[in-house]
């Protein structure tokens, strides 16, 4: 049985009458698999990675993680959206360490351990070359380091799922590309499963397993498209060929969604 | 002379100004004692009645500080209350609002029937007027939680207290401490009104008394005693504000 398995979900937003967001969507993923989720804006991508975290339930069809049916936040999931929301208040290290303060699993023997928690947050800072901003402040890091801490903070805990929505959609063209790498990395040394939201198809093509083109909403999965290249994949790469032809396939499906 | 200095002096130099104004417009224009007194008339009121203004000075100011520390407490349980929950928000606001918009002149009548003249109306008036903008700012401070950081806290499990404590009340304390500036010299506008309708003993109470007998200096004399207390609180709750939330006031200067 796959990790997570989308079966004919749907959702409308506002009742009866309101928006159809997504509709008769399915998808399954694999553990440990790297799936991009790619289509045109509003066609309810988001809406998708939502409901696979229970922040939001479907009005129609079922979703399964790790074998049991989501009907409410799941607990130990790392979610990072575009905006990294760090607390300008705490130091970088703190705003890493927030999840183990409130999860379920870690909250009550956060002080015992406290420790520990920090080697591990000094630990994945430095994977992402943070390790010497750790006592800075947010607002003295740039876009790109923000970021970083953003995913940090998602991974301390060591979710088993990782659900990002749009997290390099704003930065530059160089601080993206260079995020792709640390996110390869921690991807390949860590071992969880992604779901990716983006509309940057080389993104997609670099980072994934597995791409899904969702039509416009309401969404549907219109292709799906393996993605076979050998890892760590490079940015010169991204210019082969055979990368290239993969984007093409990929735009000009979006483009026929689009269109029609 | 340096961009820092002349932002400390123009405060001094703008004071300055105003009172030389308003010396030289009444000794220009003869403005009669009774109408208008001149600043160096009610400063040398306030000499004069110096130990009297000092009594009731020190009267306004703990009567004030009472009624404003009621404030910020309920201000606070109100403003988290109605910031975190949507429901008692829709359910308090429009009260809130109505009673917001009640002259507290209207009230103190009705306080000096239930609890007599003295100091518990004048309590009552100040924390009455004061606590409304501290609510309304606490509320703002925690219903303007980004809903992306809302998600990833609930995604991890975190109970809407922890979200509370560990992120919507420290985010709301600009808000918070920005709203203790403006409500303390509300509580004072609040405390001398009381004073003034129905008291025995306080600066409002001082200034009815001289402003009957024509003591017009001394009221002008009282009226600056007011201005004084109030801009110091005010200058005292502005520098707790840079203090504790310093982290909101980067690259100004932190202190």
């Amino acid at each position: 049985m796959s990790f997570i398995g989308i079966d004919a979900v749907s959702l409308r937003y506002g009742g009866d009458e309101g928006t159809l967001a997504v509709e008769d969507c399915s998808l399954s993923i694999e553990r440990g698999e790297f799936v991009a989720l790619v289509g045109p804006s509003g066609c309810g991508k988001s809406t998708l990675l939502k409901m696979v975290s229970g922040l939001e339930l479907p009005s129609g069809g079922r979703i399964r993680l790790d074998g049991d049916e989501v009907k409410g936040p799941q607990h130990g999931i790392g979610i990072a959206f575009q905006n990294a929301t760090l607390l300008p208040w705490r130091s970088t290290l703190d705003n890493v360490l927030l999840p183990l303060e409130v999860s379920r699993e870690h909250r009550s023997s956060f002080r015992r351990k406290k420790k520990q928690h920090i080697e591990r947050a000094m630990e994945l800072l430095a994977t992402v070359g943070l390790d010497e901003f750790a006592t800075h402040a947010p607002y003295q890091l740039s876009g790109g380091m923000q970021q970083r801490a953003n995913l940090c903070r998602a991974l301390i805990h060591e979710p088993e799922l990782l659900l990002l929505d749009e997290p390099f959609a704003a930065l530059d063209a160089f601080t993206r590309e260079e995020l792709w790498g640390v996110l390869q990395k921690l991807f390949m040394d860590r071992k969880f499963t992604v779901i990716l939201v983006t509309h940057d198809l080389r993104e997609s093509v670099y980072l994934a397993d597995t791409v899904h083109v969702v039509s416009k909403r309401p969404g549907r999965i219109v292709l799906t498209k393996r993605i076979g290249l050998e890892r760590p994949r490079t940015l010169e790469q991204t210019f082969d060929h055979g990368f290239v032809d993969i984007v093409h396939e990929l735009r000009d499906a979006i483009s026929e969604v689009r269109a029609s | 002379m340096n961009e820092s200095t002349k932002l400390q002096l123009a405060p001094w130099v703008a004071t300055i100004a105003l009172f030389a104004f308003w010396e030289v417009g009444c000794r220009l224009f003869q403005i009669p004692e009774f109408i208008l007194p001149t600043p160096t008339a009610s400063i040398a009121a306030f000499f004069q009645y110096f130990y009297a203004i000092m009594f009731n000075a020190w009267f306004t100011l703990w009567v004030t500080m009472v009624g404003f520390a009621i404030a910020v407490v309920f201000g606070l349980f109100l403003g988290v209350l109605t910031g975190a929950s949507a429901l008692s928000y829709a359910a308090l606001y429009p009260i809130l609002v109505g009673f917001n918009a009640i002259p507290k002149v209207a009230i103190v009548p009705v306080l000096v029937i239930w609890f007599g003249i003295g100091a518990v109306p004048a309590v009552l008036t100040a924390f009455l007027i004061s606590f409304f903008p501290i609510v309304v700012n606490v509320a703002t401070g925690i219903a303007t939680l980004e809903p992306e950081l809302k998600d990833v806290l609930r995604s991890l499990g975190a109970r809407p207290l922890d979200i509370l404590f560990k992120v919507g009340l420290p985010r709301a304390m600009p808000y918070f401490f920005a709203s203790l500036k403006v409500a303390v010299t509300l509580a004072f506008v609040g405390s001398v009104i009381s004073e003034t309708i129905a008291g025995n003993r306080g600066i409002g109470y001082l200034m009815l008394q001289a402003s009957s007998s024509f003591r017009v200096p001394l009221v002008f004399a009282g009226l600056i005693t007011v201005a004084v207390m109030g801009v110091g609180m005010y200058a005292i709750f502005a520098l707790i504000e840079k203090r504790m939330t310093g982290w909101a006031f980067r690259g100004q200067g932190r202190a």
